[in-house]
């Protein structure tokens, strides 16, 4: 179970560090701690891989990569692992999923996502990662996205949580 | 136009922002800039929505469950239903994309009830079918993303909404 310390440092974080000289103990400030505390806990979650990162969110369209594309593949279960490492690996990609299949109006297992400046470069990356991952067997789907309604980090509720 | 500082600052510093009481500091020492300089640029970006926060990235499902969210809904009624599904604090991103499922969400809730709970009053409140695709595996090794900012054409400020 998650210190619920830990899980208020989360919550406070998580709506993003304040732009200022000494962020950390804005931080500590508004929790009551003290800005080492602040500071090592959150290194120790990072350690932990609770935190898998800490830095810059960059909205992605506002820089020029229009073309987002989320790809799913139905690839046989008993290979998913190995082929989701290897597409992981691929620089265009920057998230990969395995999600249950839906019976027939979703069959598809396996997710990753390719942000792109265009689609034809998008469409261009999608046919090297069927290449190089020897995907040319499975069903797949292309789902680009057309527009974003809503995009922030998760808000956790700690109140609830104990 | 984005400078040489705004650069470095979306692309150095998505995985490893510094765990230390002067972080921009730190950011501005390593450039050879002063730390004025990193508040402002990042206070840029941030306001001209070129970055969402800097924050973490939390592992999916350590805390509360989360799951992926899939509808079908008529074109003609798809912004009503998209706000509506923004509306919901425990929704974090939202977005159109080109399928036969068109709106596709994250649902983040303390626990399984709550989780399901919400999805019952969207489908009341709707009237259509949300198929919930929870993560089951995540593959991903090659965190962050390296952007090309260089061969821009989208980034002046204000160029765009999206």
């Amino acid at each position: 179970m998650i210190d619920p310390t830990d899980l208020q440092l989360i919550a406070a974080v998580q709506e993003g560090l304040p732009i200022a000289s000494r962020p950390y103990a804005l931080i500590a400030e508004q929790l009551g701690l003290d800005e080492t505390d602040v500071i090592s806990r959150l290194s120790r979650l990072k350690k932990q891989g609770l935190i898998k990162r800490l830095g810059v969110i960059v909205k992605h369209r506002r820089l020029g990569y229009q073309a987002n594309a989320m790809v799913v593949f139905d690839v046989p279960d008993i290979l998913i692992k190995q082929i989701g490492q290897r597409i992981s690996q691929l620089t265009f990609i920057n998230l990969c999923y395995q999600r249950p299949r839906q019976g027939e109006q979703w069959p598809y297992n396996l997710f990753c996502m390719i942000h792109g400046k265009s689609r034809e470069k998008v469409l261009q990356q999608l046919s090297e990662l069927i290449e190089s991952c020897a995907l040319e067997a499975y069903g797949y789907d292309i789902l680009f996205s057309r527009q974003c309604f809503k995009q922030r980090g998760a808000i956790y509720s700690v109140a609830q949580k104990n | 136009m984005l400078s040489e500082l705004h650069k470095h600052l979306l692309n150095d510093y998505q995985h490893d922002f510094p765990l230390s009481p002067t972080p921009y500091l730190d950011i501005a020492n390593k450039l050879g800039v002063t730390e004025e300089a990193v508040l402002a640029a990042f206070s840029l970006l941030s306001e001209q929505d070129f970055i969402s926060r800097i924050g973490p990235i939390i592992q999916p499902n350590l805390i509360g469950n989360s799951t992926l969210v899939a509808m079908a809904i008529p074109k003609e009624q798809l912004l009503e239903v998209a706000t509506l599904i923004s509306n919901i604090p425990e929704v974090n991103h939202n977005y159109e994309r080109e399928h036969h499922f068109n709106l596709w969400f994250v649902l983040i809730a303390n626990d399984m009830e709550q989780l399901s709970s919400i999805i019952d009053q969207i489908e009341l409140k709707t009237n259509f079918k949300a198929m919930q695709l929870p993560l089951v595996e995540d593959f991903f090794i090659n965190l962050g993303f390296q952007l090309d900012l260089d061969s821009q054409s989208n980034t002046q400020p204000s160029a765009l909404s999206a």
